[in-house]
């Protein structure tokens, strides 16, 4: 309670709060590009094989808008197949806590799947679904997939068999039992399943449209390529690094704000 | 002793166990059969206080279970208030070792938490959630989450969770097993202040004979491998008994009673 009072009535020093958190990381960052600028520039390296850090910026300065419409396809296609994934893992995940063939077949079966490495399915499902978006929300579907599931499996069963036993001496059916206890304790789990999803559905999304694209920031990586434009490859990694850590601090966010006792137990910790 | 006066008696009274020829097997993981309870007889009257002390492995936890009727006795019966028992029993609130409070629940969440399931009156339960966690000091952690708490604390929010249903039968498994030495002592004093205010029955397992004979008016001792009722030890020393009560001869002749049956037993050794 106290925590959250403070958090909101000191807004101003959240930016002290958020330089006093990540100052080191961004002091390692920023003696990184120094020292890259510093290289680039005393050597003379052409920009065609590295670009300087100032030369990437002004390409992004430059090109906004073209890797702004780029970037709204890839993470339209990362936000689809990333929904597909929670929609379907989730209610798999209950399905196998609850059900004993799933447990035992199905459940073994997927895990074995996740050996197959998706990307390499890619071509396969360009062949399936043609140059749309299809093929690549299906790509960021079934790499983010497999994390959730996971995750979500192993925070349903981590439910003590006494707080079952608590609440069935209560009298509760399995219903009640799943919303008071099996789902809450199994979301913080859930949520680290969503944060590593995430990403991997920034990996899926971005190999979709290297393998036949005629938009997103994938297919403008190949282009780039082709033309030997390596200031715009560099500029659309750093905009797809934004957009993968952008997506993974949303999903930070709302966990911190679904599940506050969370924080205060990792608190009591530290 | 302080009492607060803003507890209303409970609403009800605590109601009598009648277990008659009770015998548990279970299937072992390995395969076999573990003979947990053999042929256990025992009355427990209304508003009892009865401790169970044995050896790990005798069976005190599945006694325990079978008359919250979590678990199906393979022979004999079990009546809780006059009602044979077959699945989870309505008037009956548990305690266990590990406190199993929900970290997801404020303190006052978690009392509540039997309030919501049972589907009792919202408003009467707060308040005696409300009072339950002043009379053990908590008052000012009501907001606070579980993760911000002390052992004791937690085990405390545990018990006012059990007690706001005013449950006939507390059922308690080694509840101040996890604490140390002089937060158990000072919750013993919780425990027996809490059960002069409301007298429901309780039966308490514990690995404590000290603990046992402080709290009870009868101490059950059992044996091992299979459950057996050894001994059952009464004990009349006036109430309420304190820190005085453990120089007094009748708390040490018991003790000393209920310590023979484990040196008999080999569960102690002296050599």
């Amino acid at each position: 309670m106290t925590t959250i009072a403070t958090d909101a009535s000191a807004p101003t020093s959240a930016l002290a709060g958020f330089i006093n958190r990540n100052g080191p990381v961004l002091a390692i960052v920023a003696i990184i590009f120094a020292l890259w600028e510093a290289a680039v520039r005393a050597l003379d390296v052409p920009d065609y094989l590295l670009p300087s850090p100032s030369v990437i910026a002004a390409k992004i300065v430059v090109s906004w808008q073209l890797l702004l419409v780029n970037a709204f396809v890839t993470l339209e296609e990362i936000l689809l197949g990333f929904s597909l994934s929670v929609l379907i893992a989730v209610p798999l995940a209950v399905a196998a806590v609850y059900s004993r063939i799933f447990e035992r077949v199905a459940f073994p079966f997927m895990v074995s799947l996740q050996t197959i490495p998706k990307v390499a399915l890619a071509p396969i499902l360009v062949i399936w679904f043609g140059y749309g978006i299809l093929p690549k929300v299906m790509v960021a579907f079934l790499i983010s997939f497999f994390p959730i599931v996971i995750n979500s499996v192993i925070g349903m069963r981590s439910a003590e068999r006494e707080m079952i036993y608590l609440v069935q001496s209560m009298g509760a059916g399995e219903l009640t039992t799943f919303l008071k206890i099996r789902l809450p304790k199994a979301l913080p789990s859930i949520f680290g399943g969503l944060k590593v999803g995430i990403g991997q559905a920034v990996v899926g999304a971005t190999v979709g449209e290297f393998i036949a694209a005629e938009h997103g920031l994938g297919y403008l990586q190949l282009v780039s390529q082709v033309r030997l434009d390596t200031p715009l490859l560099f500029a659309a990694v750093v905009v797809l690094s934004l957009l993968g850590v952008l997506l993974f601090h949303v999903i930070a966010l709302i966990e911190r704000i679904a599940l506050p006792w969370s924080r205060v137990a990792t608190e009591v910790v530290e | 002793m302080s009492r607060d006066p803003r507890i209303a008696a409970p609403a009800r009274a605590g109601v009598p166990i009648t277990i008659a020829g009770v015998t548990k097997h279970y299937r072992a993981a390995r395969g076999g059969d573990v003979h947990a309870l053999s042929e256990i007889d025992l009355a427990i009257a209304a508003g009892e206080f009865v401790s169970i002390v044995g050896p790990s492995g005798c069976g005190k936890s599945t006694l325990l279970m079978l008359i919250a009727g979590l678990i199906p006795p393979t022979a004999g019966a079990i009546e809780v208030g006059g009602a044979r028992v077959g699945g989870a029993v309505g008037n009956v609130a548990i305690v266990f070792q590990r406190d199993v409070l929900l970290d997801w629940r404020t303190v006052l969440g978690n009392v509540l938490l039997p309030v919501e399931i049972k589907k009792l009156d919202p408003a009467t339960h707060r308040r005696k959630a409300r009072d339950l966690l002043r009379s053990v000091g908590l008052a000012d952690f009501e907001e606070k989450y579980p993760g911000e708490l002390s052992g004791g604390m937690r085990q405390r929010v545990a018990i006012c969770r059990a007690l706001v249903q005013d449950p006939g039968l507390l059922l308690m498994d080694e509840p101040f097993g996890a604490l140390d030495a002089l937060t158990r002592e000072q919750m013993n004093l919780d425990l027996q202040r809490m059960w002069l205010r409301d007298r429901n029955t309780v039966l308490f397992i514990t690995h404590s004979i000290e603990e046992a004979v402080l709290l009870s008016d009868r101490v059950v001792v059992m044996s091992s491998r299979p459950g057996r009722i050894a001994d059952i030890v009464a004990n009349e020393l006036p109430r309420p008994r304190g820190a005085h009560t453990r120089s007094e001869p009748g708390f040490v002749e018991h003790v000393e009673r209920v310590r023979r049956h484990f040196l008999a037993l080999g569960v102690l050794s002296e050599t």
